[in-house]
């Protein structure tokens, strides 16, 4: 089954207590950030408690990424050098806007890779895409890797680059978003969608979780553990869903047996769509229960 | 007279017969209105030092407190300035509890005012000089059940209560809120106050508000007390109690309660009909949300919640989802106001909520407790007393006594705090045996006492990640790394007793230490 | 490598601690350490403090720390922060290799 990604927890890179707990709350991917969560002067201080966290503390399962910064910064190839060797799956580069971004970010991991003795190709990548060229261009950055997994949203710059704000609604971020997934599908990655910063708000991030899950996101940044359950309450299929999908399965398998092709149920032909959605939603059937595992 | 007291039959055998009532007798009959009598014939004493004089204070006598204005307390540093300046030595002070305001005990310590100290607990500068061996005789330590029962039996024998009331009228009637107008401060329950007030031979109160007779409803009736006095204030209203106790928006405090609430959920004590109890730190009181969502979803309620009080409890008892409320002790203004305004709202005593003695003491019919703790041991003992460092700074409170009286014990805390793990090989300091205790919640997995085979496995069926108890505690030292022991002196600063009186544990002296050492 | 300039990292917030590094006149790491778990913990910090900068190549400083109950990967972070801010350089060595 392919990775589950439904909630990317940002830990703030220079905060040691939330870097250690980052791993109870039971989010699928846990983001480490050097970024704009780090003040431009601890930097550097941030770079040694992710890495030494990276290298000393146990994660379990959890598909562990890191925020660094733009290498226009003059910043994100230090954090490169840093972070290659601490090794977490995924390096996410932020205001990405072309693919050349990705291709020259790439070439910086590769090169420590090399250096080091990794296998070329075992970091993994991410591009955030926060500017209205960037969501133009996101079909090229999210083909533009062999290492992407994902390309994600970045609201908040998108909006100022638009001359907008957010709403609650979120209506001027639909374009964004469905290119975003739109590209990312056509790649063949994840589409992982923006923060929702009004955390005391659970009614408005629920109706948010839902349209992004609606539109196609495999799943969202998040800002506080308080989040994680009513995000993968949105996209934990419900038992009748379960029930019917399994029954769907059940068919197939029937008429495989019989050796038919054409499948039904309750007196309706099942179309190949219909079974993928079913297959789908089998494999994202996993418990809303914070797995809690052998760290 | 019809009668001749003579032909009687047995009239001397009666008791309390005073001869025959005499017509011509002098009436002596008091014709002032009742707002007149009241400023005239009445039990108030100018001053607290007058008051200390009337009920025939003496060296080496036991006085009591109780701790219903928590850290906002002006009663026991009032009466003990007042005491020291009177030149008094050796007293016992049993206080139901004392905490970080009552540092100037230090001096009356030092100047053999108070000699002997039982509470329920201790905090601040007071705790610290104790732990470092401020006292020759060591302080003991009772829950709130243990005082209850020492007090009953007479074991714990109480010369003078000093009891602050928020409110009371000129013959004693005192209460921990009043009917009658918005002055002085407001604590809810005199829960603690009320057994001391029946039992002590004299009973002072100390109020700052003066209300009309009679202050019904009242918690300590004036036929149990002795003088009244009035003082300036009996405490700051804002250490007393919050306005109301908030839900924790801490993550971890979070997490931990939601689990707390999905083990009671699967526990097989979440009936319609059940009765409960919380302890008022963030993730126990947390576990109350959580569980008033199940309630609601599988139409559910309680018959009673028991204890200390928050808004919480009463939010859900004005829901109807909690039948009746049993408040030994109100946490915030809204528990406060509750008490004054809800008629199932009810103030009960000390020995009523906790006493061994009681038969029908409220924690024995609990289907379920949520407690807190600072240290949980391998073997379910509970430490709320002593911090890692070994120095007191806790109480022990009802810990035990709900502990032993619920059919449930579910103890939750944080697998580390900082850098000390929570659950450890041995606690510093046995508050709460571990048999009592049937279920840890940590943010990093649930134990279960293996004293409770059946609990484990309906926890396990319900998708619970159970551990072992060594698991957990192993998991903490992982993270952490292994503490090294504290040290201390062989000297005993406190002595812990069980809820039935008898020794569980002993405090000893820390030993500080430094890098060179 | 060299302290020249005082050079500080953390914070006061629990879980984390607070490193002060400052150039010494003599040969040596002169500590003083205030921890929130000294009785516990005391030696242990002590020892990540000076194997870090032993790492670092630091021979002589006076080193202030103030813990709050930091990890010993938290203790081996500030103390290369501070490290690096004192000897003003930025020529970072990341020891990880390949194996976490």
């Amino acid at each position: 089954m392919s990775r589950l990604r439904r909630s990317m927890m940002f830990v703030p890179g220079n905060n040691p207590g939330m870097i250690r707990d980052a791993h109870i709350y039971g989010s699928d991917c846990i983001m480490f950030d050097l970024e704009d969560s780090v003040s431009i002067n601890e930097k550097d201080a941030a770079r040694f408690l992710v890495y030494k966290a990276l290298t000393s503390l146990k994660y379990g399962k959890k598909e562990l990424v890191v925020r660094i910064n733009d290498l226009g910064s003059g910043l994100g190839v230090t954090d490169l050098e840093a972070m290659v060797r601490a090794q977490p799956d995924v390096i996410r580069l932020p205001k990405t806007e072309t693919a050349q971004d990705v291709t020259d970010c790439e070439t910086e991991i590769a090169r420590i890779e090399r250096e080091i003795g990794l296998p070329e190709g075992k970091t993994k990548m991410m591009a955030a895409i926060e500017s209205a060229k960037g969501v133009l261009n996101a079909y090229d950055i999210a083909r533009s890797s062999s290492r992407l997994i994902g390309i994600a949203l970045g609201a908040e710059d998108y909006v100022t680059d638009l001359r907008t704000t957010r709403s609650p609604e979120g209506i001027e971020l639909l374009f964004a978003r469905s290119m975003i997934v739109n590209a990312a599908r056509a790649a063949g990655i994840a589409a992982l969608d923006t923060v929702y910063s009004d955390v005391n708000n659970e009614e408005g991030f629920i109706a948010e979780a839902t349209l992004i899950k609606k539109l196609g996101f495999d799943g969202k940044s998040i800002i506080n553990p308080r989040q994680i359950e009513p995000l993968h309450r949105v996209f934990t299929p419900t038992e009748k869903d379960i029930i019917k999908a399994k029954a769907i399965m059940e068919a197939i398998a029937e008429a495989e047996l019989r050796g038919s092709g054409v499948a039904s149920l309750n007196g309706k032909m099942i179309d190949k769509p219909v079974v993928e959605r079913a297959r789908y939603m089998i494999e994202r059937a996993s418990s809303l229960r914070i797995p809690i595992e052998e760290v | 007279m019809s009668f001749d007291m003579n032909k009687i039959p047995h009239i001397g055998e009666v008791s309390a017969v005073h001869g025959a009532y005499d017509i011509n007798a002098p009436v002596k009959k008091d014709t002032m209105t009742l707002k007149e009598r009241q400023l005239m014939h009445n039990k108030m004493i100018g001053s607290i030092e007058e008051a200390i004089r009337f009920v025939g204070l003496k060296d080496g006598m036991t006085i009591s407190f109780h701790h219903h204005f928590r850290n906002g307390d002006f009663v026991v540093n009032q009466v003990m300035e007042v005491i020291a300046r009177m030149g008094f030595k050796n007293l016992t002070l049993a206080a139901s509890s004392l905490t970080d305001i009552h540092e100037p005990l230090i001096e009356h310590i030092k100047n053999g005012v108070v000699t002997h100290i039982e509470t329920s607990g201790l905090r601040g500068k007071l705790a610290e000089a104790v732990s470092h061996g401020l006292m020759d005789f060591p302080i003991i330590f009772r829950s709130h059940g243990g005082r209850a029962a020492a007090i009953e039996t007479g074991e714990l024998h109480i010369d003078v209560a000093f009891l602050g009331a928020p409110s009371c009228d000129p013959y004693g009637n005192a209460n921990g809120y009043n009917r009658d107008n918005e002055e002085g401060s407001c604590c809810g329950s005199l829960g603690y106050a009320k057994l001391d007030a029946i039992m002590a031979d004299k009973c002072v109160i100390i109020t700052d508000n003066i209300v009309p007779f009679p202050n019904a409803p009242f918690g300590i009736p004036e036929s149990q007390v002795d003088c009244i006095v009035k003082v300036d204030s009996v405490g700051d209203p804002k250490g007393i109690m919050s306005g109301a106790t908030r839900y924790t928006k801490n993550p971890k405090e979070l997490l931990i309660a939601k689990m707390a609430a999905d083990v009671i959920e699967a526990s097989g004590y979440f009936n319609d009909g059940f009765s409960m109890q919380m302890g008022s730190g963030g993730a126990s009181l947390a576990t109350a949300r959580f569980l008033r969502e199940k309630m609601i979803a599988k139409n559910i309620k309680a018959r009673f919640a028991l204890g200390g009080i928050t808004g919480q409890i009463v939010e859900m008892h004005e829901e109807g989802l909690i039948g009746k409320i049993l408040d030994v002790q109100s946490f915030d203004l809204v528990a406060a106001n509750s008490l004054k305004n809800n008629r199932f709202h009810q103030q009960i005593d000390a020995s009523y909520y906790a006493s061994y003695v009681n038969r029908g003491a409220a924690v024995n019919q609990l289907d379920f407790v949520i407690l807190s703790a600072l240290e949980v041991d391998t073997d379910f003992n509970i430490n709320v007393l002593t911090g890692s460092d070994g120095v007191i700074r806790g109480a022990i409170g009802g810990h035990p006594d709900t502990a032993a009286g619920a059919s449930l014990t579910i103890v939750v805390a944080p697998l580390t705090r900082g850098r000390i793990p929570s659950v450890v090989d041995k606690v510093n300091t046995i508050v709460t045996p571990g048999k009592t205790v049937d279920v840890l919640v940590t943010d990093q997995g649930v134990a279960v006492n293996p004293n409770r085979p059946e609990i484990a496995e309906r926890l396990i069926a319900a998708d619970i990640p159970v551990f072992p108890i060594e698991k957990l505690k192993a998991r903490a030292e992982r993270i952490v790394g292994t503490p090294a022991p504290i040290q201390y002196e062989d000297r005993i600063v406190g002595v812990v007793m069980y809820r039935d009186n008898s020794v569980i544990d002993v405090i000893r002296q820390v030993k500080d230490v430094s890098l060179d050492d | 490598m060299q302290i020249v300039t005082t050079g500080v990292a953390g914070t006061m917030e629990s879980s984390d601690i607070m490193v002060r590094i400052e150039p010494s006149e003599h040969e040596g790491i002169e500590l003083t350490l205030e921890s929130a778990v000294m009785q516990q913990f005391g030696k242990q910090i002590e020892r990540v403090i000076k194997d870090t900068l032993k790492e670092l190549g630091v021979a002589s400083a006076v080193v202030n720390a103030v813990d709050k109950g930091a990890l010993d990967c938290t203790i081996a972070a500030r103390v290369s922060a501070a490290a690096y801010r004192a000897a003003k350089r930025t020529d970072y060595v990341w020891n990880g290799g390949v194996n976490k």
